[in-house]
C-alpha cells in the first residue's frame, strides 16, 4: 500500500509528464477525463501531476520529521535514562518545557521569522523543506524521548543487561546491544504515528499559507486551494484528502509491521 | 462408598488456539469425599489449574471447551447447568482461592467491602452487619486488628496477609469444597506454615473438604489424605498419602519423590539428586500412548503403543502404568 | 563488630557490608527514607567451597550477591577477593574482576536478551574479554560451553524464547562460566524451575564445581535446596547475618531462634514423620524501620526485655558456629 503510494510519487511524473503548472483555463475546474484523470483545479492544472509531485513532498516531509524527531527523541530520552541525577532531571525539565509550549502559535513564530533568512540561503523550495522539517521534528520529540526513557529505565534494571553490566560490558555496549533493541518496538509504533502527523501538520501550515509557496503543491496546499471550490469541484479536494487517509493508515500498518518483525518472538 | 463431595469422570477441557487444540485437561479423574483434603501435584503446566477452574466452570468458553467428561457435584453434573444456577454453587458451595495473592483482590476497593460482598451475597444483611461479618472474618484469620483492618485497601497487606484475606472470602460463604490453588507458591516459608495451618484449623472448624493444588510435595506430605498426581493433562497415580509416599508406583511420582533434597536425612549431601531427564511434552501434540514415555527409564514399546489406563494396584491405590 | 576468622584460604571475605536504598516519595520525589537493605554482613567464603545463604524474600540476599559483584554500590564495608579490597576497585582491576566473579540469575526469562541468539549472548564475554581472537575459535568454545552445560550445539542459532525455562538456566550458566570464572554468585538459580528440573541443575552446578574447583555462593530461600548443595550456611533476617554453620550442624543443631522456625517450617515430604512446628507470629517488618536492639525480637519466642536495647554481636559458640543471640549458644 504504502509501496504503491510511494512508487507513484516517484516514478508517476515520468510516466505522467505533464507539467504541473499548466495553466489551461479552458479546462478549469474539470472532473476526471482521460486527459486530466483526476480532474483540474481552478486554474485547469492537472490534478494528478500536482498530486504526485505534491506527494514527494509530502512523504519526504513526513518521513524527515519522524527521522529528526526520532533522533532527537531517541538520544535525549537514552542520555536521560541512563544517567541519574541531575542531568536526568534536567533533560525531562527541558523535555517538559518543550511539552507546555504552544506548538501552533510558537510554529507560527518560527517560520514568520526565520523564513526569509533560511530561504536565501537554500531557495524557496530548500528552504520551506528545510524549516517545516526542523519545525516538525523539532516539536515532535518530546514524546519520544519521554517513552524512550520510561523504556530505558525498566531495562537497564532488567537482569540480561545486569548480566551484561557482571560481564563486564561497557556503558554503550549495554545500550547499543541490550537495551535499545528491545525499547525500540514501542519507539517505531510512536515514530510511525509521527510521519502521518507530521504530513498532517505540514497541511496545516500550508492550510494557513506558512508552509511551502502557493506555486508548490503539496497535498496540504491542494486541500487548502480546493476548499473553496468545494461545492462545485469536490474532487479536488477528494483526491488529496485521501491520499493522506491512505498513506496515513499505511504508514501506521507499516510500523505494526516492523514492530513484529523486529521481534523475534515472532520469527518463524 | 463413602459421602462423595465431587466426583470427576473422564474431564476434558481443550483450548482452542492458533496452533491447534491445547489439550490441557485430557482425561482426569478425581474423587473429593466430605471432609477430606485432596492433594493435586504435578509440573508446571500438567493441567492443574484447569482442572480446578473447570470445576467452577471458570474457563473462558471459547477459547475453552468440555470434549468430554462430567463433573459431578453431589451426585449432579454441573456441566450443562446454566450461569444462574453455576452462580449458586459458587456463591454456597465451592469457593477458590488463587496462587497469586497479589492480582486476586481488586485494588480499588477495601479489604472490608469485598469480603463484606461476598457475605451479602448469600445472607440478607444490612451494609453495616456485612462489615461487621467481614471484620469477623478477618479475625477468624488471625489478622490483628480487625475492626481498624478491614478499612484498609490491599496494597496496605503483605502477601501473607493477603493471602489470609482471600481464606476469609472464600469462607465467608461457607463453602462445602474449598478448592486452593497453589496457596503458598509465591509465600516464604514460615508465612507458607502459618497459612496451611489457618486452612486446617478452618477445615476443622467448618467441617469443609479441601482441594490442594501445589507441586510442593513436602506440603502434600503434611497435609493431604489423599493425592491425585497429574502429567501431562492426564491423572497417573493416585493414593492415599502414606501409601504414595511409601510406595510410589508410577516412575513420575518415583521420581518427583526422589528428586528432592531432604532435610530430614543426614545423608543427602553425598547423595547425588535422581533427577527427571527431558521436559514436559507439548500438550498440542502429546505423545501417543504413555506421555511419560520420553522421560520414563523403564519404558518399553508397548508403553508407545496404547494409553495406560488406571488400574487399582491396591485399594484406593491407582496407577496408569503398564508396569 | 567482631567478624568470623578462619585461618586457611579464604577466596572471598565480605566485612561488615552495608547497603541502604533511598526511598522516594512526595511529589517533588524527594528521599524521605531508607532501606536498610544489608545492614553490616560479614563472612567469607573457602576456595572451592559454596556458602548457602538463606533467609526470607527481602531479607537483603540478592542485594548482598549484588554489592559483592559491584552491580550495585555498597554504601560502606569491604569486600576482599584474593586479597584486593572490590569495593575500591575501578577501571581496568573492575574489569578484571569480572571475569573473576559471575553471576547467575533467578528468572530464566528475565536473564537472556530475548533479541539476541543464544551464540551471541554466550559469545558477548568472549567479545568484551576479547577471549576468542577469530570468528571460529568464537564459534569453538560457544559450542563447548553449550556441550557442558548439557545443550545441543545447533542451539546457538536459536532464540532464547525457544527453550524452557530450564534450558534457559543452562544458557545463563553457560554465558557465567565463558570467563572462566572463580566465583559464582547464584541468586536463586533453581527457585523458578520445576522440581524435576531442580534437580538436573543442581547436579550440573556440582558437576560444575568439581570439574572447574568452582566456589559458589549459593543464595535461595529453600532450606533443603541449600541443605543439599552447600559446606556452610548463613542465614539471614532484616539486613543481617543471624547465624553461620557448617550446612549439617546448621540443621542438626541450629542455635538461632530464627533458624529454628525456619527449619521447623520446612515440610517435609514424607507423611510418616511427625514434628513439632515453631509457628512465627505474624510477618516480616518492614525494612525502612527495623525493630530496635536485636531485629527478630517482635517475632522471636523466647525475647527477653532487653533484646529491644541490645543488638547481639555474632560470636562463635562452637569451632565454626556462630550465632547473633543473647540467649542461645
Ligand atoms: N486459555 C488458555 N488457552 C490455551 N491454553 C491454555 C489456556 N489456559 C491454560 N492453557 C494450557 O493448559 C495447560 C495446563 O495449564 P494449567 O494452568 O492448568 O497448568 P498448572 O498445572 O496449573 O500449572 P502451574 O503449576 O504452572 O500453575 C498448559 O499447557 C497451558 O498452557
Ligand atoms: N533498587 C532498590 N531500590 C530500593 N529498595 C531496594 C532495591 N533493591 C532491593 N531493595 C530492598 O532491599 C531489601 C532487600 O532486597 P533483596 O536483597 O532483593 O532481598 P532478597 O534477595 O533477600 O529477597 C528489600 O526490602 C527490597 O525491597
Ligand atoms: S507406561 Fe511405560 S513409559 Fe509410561 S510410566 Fe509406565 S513404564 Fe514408563
Ligand atoms: S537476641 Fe533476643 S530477640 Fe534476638 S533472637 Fe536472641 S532471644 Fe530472640
Ligand atoms: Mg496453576
Ligand atoms: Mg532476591
Amino acid at each position: 500500500m504504502l509501496s504503491i503510494l510511494v512508487l507513484g510519487v516517484l516514478v508517476g511524473p515520468y510516466l505522467w509528464p505533464v507539467a504541473i503548472n499548466d495553466i489551461d483555463f479552458a479546462a478549469k475546474l474539470q472532473g476526471p477525463s482521460l486527459a486530466h484523470p483526476l480532474g483540474t483545479d481552478d486554474l485547469g492544472q492537472d490534478l494528478l501531476a500536482r498530486m504526485m509531485y505534491g506527494g514527494k513532498i509530502s512523504l519526504a516531509v513526513g518521513f524527515a520529521a519522524m527521522l529528526v524527531a526520532l533522533t532527537v527523541g531517541v538520544l535525549i530520552g537514552s542520555v536521560a535514562g541512563m544517567s541519574s541525577g541531575w542531568v536526568d532531571a534536567a533533560l525531562m525539565w527541558l523535555t517538559d518545557l518543550f511539552l507546555a509550549l504552544p506548538t501552533l502559535p510558537l510554529l507560527l513564530l518560527v517560520m514568520y521569522l526565520f523564513r526569509d533568512s533560511v530561504k536565501k540561503v537554500l531557495g524557496v523550495e530548500g528552504g520551506a523543506f528545510v524549516l517545516i522539517v526542523i519545525v516538525i521534528g523539532g516539536l515532535r520529540w518530546m514524546p519520544v524521548a519521554r517513552l524512550v526513557r520510561a523504556q530505558f529505565l525498566s531495562l537497564r534494571e532488567k537482569e540480561f543487561v545486569e548480566a551484561a553490566r557482571a560481564l563486564g560490558a561497557s556503558k554503550v555496549r549495554q545500550v547499543v546491544q541490550h537495551i535499545l533493541p528491545n525499547a525500540l518496538g514501542p519507539v517505531i509504533v510512536v515514530g510511525t504515528i509521527d510521519v502521518a502527523a507530521a504530513i498532517i501538520f505540514e497541511s496545516t501550515l500550508s492550510f494557513l499559507g506558512l508552509g511551502f509557496p502557493s506555486d508548490v503543491p503539496t497535498w496540504g496546499s491542494m486541500l487548502r486551494d480546493a476548499k473553496d471550490y468545494l461545492d462545485i469541484a469536490a474532487h479536488w479536494a477528494l483526491f488529496p484528502g485521501a491520499a493522506i487517509f491512505l498513506t496515513v493508515l499505511a504508514i501506521n500498518f507499516v510500523g505494526d509491521g516492523l514492530r513484529d518483525a523486529f521481534d523475534p518472538r515472532r520469527m518463524l | 462408598m463413602q459421602d462423595t463431595l465431587l466426583d470427576i469422570r473422564g474431564l476434558k477441557t481443550w483450548f482452542k488456539t492458533e496452533d491447534g487444540m491445547v489439550r490441557a485437561v485430557d482425561g482426569v479423574d478425581l474423587r473429593i469425599d466430605r471432609g477430606e483434603t485432596v492433594g493435586v501435584v504435578g509440573e508446571s503446566g500438567c493441567g492443574k489449574t484447569v482442572t480446578a477452574r473447570s470445576v467452577l466452570k471458570l474457563i473462558d468458553m471459547p477459547p475453552g471447551r468440555f470434549e468430554a467428561g462430567q463433573i459431578l457435584w453431589q451426585g449432579r453434573d454441573i456441566i450443562p447447568l446454566d450461569q444462574d444456577e453455576m452462580n449458586q454453587i459458587r456463591a454456597r458451595e465451592i469457593a477458590i482461592i488463587f496462587q497469586e495473592p497479589m492480582t486476586s483482590l481488586n485494588p480499588v476497593y477495601t479489604v472490608g467491602d469485598q469480603i463484606a460482598e461476598v457475605i451479602a451475597l448469600h445472607q440478607k444483611l444490612s451494609p453495616r452487619q456485612a462489615m461487621a461479618g467481614a471484620a469477623e472474618m478477618l479475625r477468624l484469620v488471625n489478622i490483628p486488628n480487625p475492626q481498624k483492618r478491614v478499612h484498609d485497601y490491599p496494597h496496605q497487606f503483605s502477601g501473607g496477609m493477603r493471602q489470609r484475606v482471600m481464606i476469609a472470602m472464600a469462607l465467608s460463604c461457607q463453602p462445602k469444597l474449598l478448592i486452593a490453588d497453589e496457596p503458598t507458591t509465591a509465600l516464604d516459608v514460615t508465612i507458607q506454615a502459618q497459612i496451611l495451618e489457618l486452612m486446617q484449623e478452618m477445615k476443622d472448624k467448618f467441617g469443609m473438604s479441601i482441594m490442594l493444588i501445589t507441586h510442593a510435595m513436602g506440603v502434600v506430605a503434611e497435609t493431604c489424605q489423599r493425592v491425585t498426581v497429574m502429567y501431562a493433562g492426564k491423572v497417573v497415580e493416585e493414593a492415599p498419602v502414606e501409601a504414595l509416599f511409601g510406595d510410589p508406583r508410577h516412575p513420575y511420582t518415583q521420581g518427583l519423590i526422589r528428586s528432592i533434597p531432604r532435610i530430614d536425612r543426614a545423608v543427602s549431601r553425598q547423595a547425588r539428586l535422581e533427577s527427571i531427564q527431558g521436559t514436559v511434552p507439548s500438550l498440542l501434540n502429546p505423545p501417543a500412548g504413555c506421555r511419560f514415555a520420553a522421560r520414563c527409564k523403564h519404558a518399553m514399546d508397548i508403553c508407545t503403543q496404547g494409553i495406560p489406563p488406571l488400574k487399582e494396584v491396591a485399594p484406593g491405590h491407582r496407577v496408569a502404568c503398564v508396569l | 563488630m567482631n567478624a568470623p576468622v578462619t585461618p586457611t584460604e579464604d577466596l572471598l571475605r565480605v566485612r561488615d557490608l552495608r547497603k541502604r536504598f533511598a526511598v522516594k516519595g512526595g511529589i517533588f520525589s524527594r528521599i524521605v527514607d531508607q532501606v536498610h537493605a544489608v545492614d553490616g554482613v560479614s563472612f567469607e567464603i573457602g576456595k572451592g567451597e559454596t556458602l548457602g545463604l538463606v533467609g526470607e524474600s527481602g531479607c537483603g540476599k540478592s542485594t548482598t550477591g549484588r554489592c559483592i559483584l559491584r552491580l550495585i554500590e555498597p554504601s560502606s564495608g569491604e569486600v576482599w577477593f584474593q586479597g584486593n579490597d572490590v569495593t575500591r576497585m575501578d577501571g581496568d582491576a573492575l574489569r578484571s574482576l569480572r571475569r573473576d566473579m559471575q553471576i547467575i540469575f533467578q528468572d530464566p526469562y528475565a536473564s537472556l536478551n530475548p533479541r539476541l541468539k543464544v551464540g551471541a549472548i554466550i559469545g558477548e564475554a568472549l567479545t568484551i574479554h576479547k577471549l576468542a581472537p577469530t570468528q571460529k575459535a568464537m564459534e569453538d568454545r560457544v559450542v563447548q560451553l553449550l556441550e557442558t552445560v548439557g545443550l545441543q550445539p545447533d542451539h546457538m542459532h536459536r532464540f532464547p524464547h525457544e527453550f524452557s525455562g530450564g534450558q534457559r538456566q543452562r544458557i545463563g550458566i553457560a554465558r557465567a562460566l565463558a570467563v572462566e570464572p572463580k566465583l559464582i554468585v547464584c541468586d536463586e538459580p533453581v527457585s523458578a524451575l520445576d522440581v524435576s528440573i531442580q534437580a538436573q541443575v543442581i547436579n550440573l552446578l556440582e558437576d560444575l564445581q568439581e570439574e572447574f574447583g568452582l566456589t559458589y555462593l549459593f543464595i535461595a530461600h529453600d532450606l533443603s535446596v541449600v541443605e543439599h548443595i552447600s559446606t556452610r550456611v548463613a542465614v539471614m533476617y532484616l539486613g543481617r547475618v543471624v547465624e553461620i554453620a557448617p550446612s549439617r550442624e546448621l540443621y542438626d543443631n541450629p542455635l538461632h531462634p530464627y533458624t529454628e522456625a525456619l527449619l521447623s517450617a520446612v515440610p517435609i515430604p514424607d507423611p510418616t514423620v511427625k514434628r513439632k512446628r515453631i509457628m512465627l507470629q505474624g510477618d516480616v517488618p518492614n525494612p525502612i524501620r527495623p525493630p530496635s536492639g536485636c531485629h527478630f525480637h517482635t517475632r522471636c519466642p523466647i525475647a527477653k526485655p532487653d533484646c529491644a536495647q541490645r543488638v547481639p554481636e555474632l560470636r562463635e559458640s562452637k569451632p565454626g558456629h556462630w550465632v547473633s543471640c543473647h540467649y542461645r549458644g
